[in-house]
C-alpha cells in the first residue's frame, strides 16, 4: 500500500507540549517539510529560542542548539562560520525577536548572514504567561496592559519585516499566516524559498508567521483564528517586503 | 626551534592562539584588549579563519557558543565591562558543557572605571562568572611568555573537561612588549568533538543545551558536573613559588602584580628579611593545598593586588586562621610598587620578632 501521507522526517515522534490550537505545531511542521523536501535532514542545525518553543530542540529531529533569549540569530551566527554548508534556521517568537534579541536579529540581518530565521508573532508572550509583546497591537489586553495597550506609554508593535527589509544585508523577508489552509500552503512555500536562499548562499532570509495564542489570548482556538484575521492582519500585512532573487520585488 | 620576538602581549595571545589550532575570533571592541582583536581581523582571513566584529559583547559570547556547539575550537577577548556583558553567555556554555576561551585584560571598575590596569574582576572570574553552580578554569600569566604558554594548555583542559577557560590578565600584560618564544606553527591535533551540532540526523543527532525543566534531572547533571571540578581541583591547580622554604613572611600575588611582589621579596631578602613569594598560576582552581603547606612554617601571609582585596579572600580560607593574612593593594589603574610591598613586609616583619 502505498503511504500518502505521513509524519516528516525532520520532525522527532514525541507529543507537542503547546496548548490546544497553538498553531506552533503547524509552524513545526512546515519547517520539517521543508528540510525534509531539500533533504537536509542530516545537514541542519536548528537553534531554539527562550518562549514557548524553547523546547524546540526535542522536537525537530536534526541537530539543534538551545539559544539564550534573543541571541538565537548570534548562536546560528557562530553555527554558520564553522559550518557554511549547513542548513541553519533560528526559531524564535516575537519576545524573542523583537524585544530582547533586536540588536542580534538587525545585526544578524545586516551582515547578510546566511541563515534563515522562522519568527513567529503571535503578538503575546506566551510561556510567562501573556504579558505585552513589542508586537502586542494598540489597545491590546495583556497581562502587563491590563487597561490595553497604551500607544502613548507603550509605545507602538515593531512590524519586523517591513524594519528588516530596508537592510542590504536581508535577501529575502515574508510575511505569512497559519489561519487558513491557502496560508499554510503559502507558508510553506515561503519557508522552502528561505532555506533555497540560505542553499544559494544569498544571506540573510527571514519568514514571519502570524500565530495565535488562544490561552493568552482568552478565546477559542477558532476564536482566536478570527482575531488574528481582523486585528493581525490588517496591522501586519501579509506578503514578500523583499526577495533579491526577484530584482525590483521588493513591496 | 623557534624565534625569539618582541611582541605586546595582547598580540602575543591572539598569535598563540592561532598557533594552537584556534581559527574563529568572535569579539568587540573595548580598551585595553585592542590590540588582540586586531591582531586577529588581519590574520584570520589570511589563513581561512573567520574574524567577525560583533555588535555587542552579548552577540560575541553567544557566537562563541555557536561555533563551539557546532565543533570549533574558538576565542573571545574583552575587558572588564565586556566581560560583564559576557557573563551571561558564559554561564549558558558552562551549562551548555561547552568548550571556549575567554580573555579578560582586566582594566578599573566598577562601572566604566578606568582604563589601566586592574584586578578587580577576580571575584567575578572564580566566584560568579555568570549565574547558576559553576565554575570556569582561571590562568592568570604573569609575563609574555607565560601568557603564551597558557593558551594552549587552557584550550586543551577547556576541551578536555568541555567548560570555558579564562586568562584573566590586566592592561599592563596586555600592553606591555616582551621577549617571547612562541610555539611552531602547525601541528597542532585537536580534539575529536562526537557531540558538536554540526550535522546528523535521526537517533544520532547532538544537541546542545542547558534547559533542564526537571529538578532532579538538573541537580543529577548539576552534581555530575561538580565532580568534574573536584578532580581539576585535584589534578590541575598550579603555583610557582620563589624563596618559599625558609620563608617567615609569604608574600602572594598573581598576575603582573606578583612580578612587583617577588621584586620586593627579593628586596627584602637582601635585608635580612626571610621573605618568599607564592604566586597562583591558577585561580580557579585555587591552589589551596600549596596554600596549607605554607601555612605550617610562614609566620604571616602578604597578599598584594591590584584591587581592594579580592584574593585575599581565598587565602584567608586556604590559610584557615593559621596565620595572619594581611592584604596591601592599590585600585582604579594604580600599580603598587616594589617599595610600597616592601613596606608592607618589614611592618609585617617588625610586628613578628
Amino acid at each position: 500500500m502505498a503511504i500518502v501521507f505521513q509524519k516528516p522526517k525532520s520532525l522527532t515522534d514525541v507529543p507537542l507540549h503547546y496548548c490546544p490550537g497553538c498553531t506552533h505545531g503547524i509552524i513545526h511542521r512546515l519547517v520539517a517539510e521543508a528540510v525534509d523536501g531539500l533533504d537536509m535532514q542530516a545537514k541542519t542545525v536548528g537553534v531554539a529560542p527562550v518562549g514557548c518553543a524553547v523546547f524546540a530542540y526535542n522536537y525537530f529531529n536534526c541537530d539543534m542548539v538551545e539559544a539564550p533569549h534573543g541571541r538565537a540569530p548570534a548562536v546560528a551566527t557562530g553555527v554558520k562560520r564553522v559550518c557554511p554548508q549547513n542548513l541553519v534556521f533560528t526559531y524564535q517568537g516575537d519576545g524573542d525577536l523583537a524585544a530582547i534579541g533586536t540588536a542580534e536579529i538587525v545585526h544578524a540581518a545586516s551582515r547578510g548572514e546566511n541563515i534563515t530565521v522562522i519568527f513567529v508573532n503571535n503578538a503575546i508572550y506566551g510561556m510567562t504567561g501573556g504579558q505585552m509583546a513589542p508586537t502586542s497591537l494598540p489597545n491590546q489586553v495583556t497581562q502587563t496592559s491590563p487597561y490595553g495597550r497604551d500607544v502613548k506609554t507603550a509605545g507602538y508593535p515593531i512590524r519586523v519585516c517591513e524594519m528588516l527589509s530596508t537592510l542590504t544585508g536581508t535577501a529575502y523577508a515574508e510575511r505569512v499566516s497559519v489561519d487558513n489552509v491557502p496560508n499554510i500552503r503559502k507558508t510553506a512555500k515561503a519557508i522552502r524559498k528561505a532555506f533555497e536562499i540560505q542553499k544559494a548562499g544569498l544571506g540573510f532570509s527571514i519568514v514571519e508567521v502570524l500565530s495565535t495564542c488562544p490561552t493568552n489570548w482568552g478565546l477559542s482556538p477558532v476564536e482566536s483564528l478570527d482575531w488574528l484575521r481582523d486585528n493581525m492582519t490588517p496591522y501586519y500585512p501579509l506578503g514578500v517586503y523583499k526577495d533579491t532573487t526577484n530584482e525590483g520585488g521588493a513591496a | 626551534m623557534s624565534q625569539r620576538v618582541l611582541m605586546k602581549g595582547n598580540e602575543a595571545l591572539a598569535e598563540a592562539a592561532v598557533r594552537a589550532g584556534c581559527r574563529h575570533f568572535f569579539g568587540y571592541p573595548i580598551t585595553p584588549q585592542t590590540e588582540l582583536a586586531a591582531y586577529m581581523a588581519k590574520r584570520l582571513p589570511k589563513i581561512g579563519g573567520c574574524f567577525l566584529q560583533a555588535e555587542s559583547e552579548i552577540a560575541a559570547i553567544n557566537m562563541v557558543l555557536g561555533a563551539s556547539a557546532a565543533g570549533a575550537r574558538v576565542m573571545t577577548s574583552s575587558s572588564s565591562p565586556g566581560i560583564s556583558l559576557k557573563t551571561e553567555g558564559i554561564s549558558y556554555i558552562a551549562g551548555s558543557d561547552l568548550p571556549a576561551l575567554i580573555i579578560n585584560i582586566q582594566r578599573g571598575g566598577p562601572g566604566l572605571g578606568g582604563i589601566q590596569p586592574s584586578q578587580a574582576d577576580y571575584w567575578q572570574a572564580t566566584k560568579a562568572p555568570g549565574h547558576g553552580d559553576l565554575h570556569i578554569l582561571v590562568f592568570a600569566p604573569n609575563s609574555v611568555q607565560e601568557m603564551v604558554d597558557t593558551v594552549a594548555s587552557a584550550f586543551a583542559l577547556a576541551d578536555e573537561y568541555r567548560m570555558p577557560a579564562m586568562i584573566l590578565a590586566d592592561g599592563m600584560l596586555g600592553q606591555m612588549m616582551e621577549p617571547v618564544v612562541l610555539p611552531e606553527e602547525g601541528n597542532v591535533t585537536l580534539p575529536e568533538k562526537p557531540w558538536a551540532t554540526n550535522g546528523h540526523a535521526g537517533e544520532v543527532r547532538n544537541i546542545a543545551n542547558s534547559l533542564y525543566i526537571e529538578a532532579a534531572e538538573l541537580e543529577r547533571l548539576v552534581k555530575a558536573r561538580f565532580e568534574r571540578y573536584a578532580e581539576i581541583e585535584e589534578k590541575h591547580s598550579r603555583h610557582e613559588t620563589y624563596g618559599l622554604e625558609d620563608a617567615e613572611i609569604v608574600v602572594t600575588a598573581y598576575g603582573a602584580t606578583a612580578r612587583v611582589a617577588k621584586a620586593a621579596v627579593r628586596d627584602a631578602r637582601a635585608k635580612g628579611i626571610k621573605a618568599g613569594l607564592l604566586r597562583p598560576v591558577t585561580l580557579w582552581p585555587f591552589p589551596k593545598k600549596a596554600f596549607e603547606d605554607a601555612a605550617k612554617s610562614a609566620k604571616a601571609f602578604l597578599c598584594v593586588e591590584m584591587s581592594m582585596g579580592q584574593m585575599v579572600d581565598d587565602v584567608r580560607l586556604a590559610v584557615q586562621c593559621k596565620r595572619p593574612v594581611e592584604f596591601y593593594g592599590r585600585t582604579g589603574g594604580i600599580i603598587p610598587t616594589p617599595a610600597e610591598v616592601l613596606a608592607e613586609i618589614e611592618k609585617l616583619a617588625g610586628g613578628a620578632e
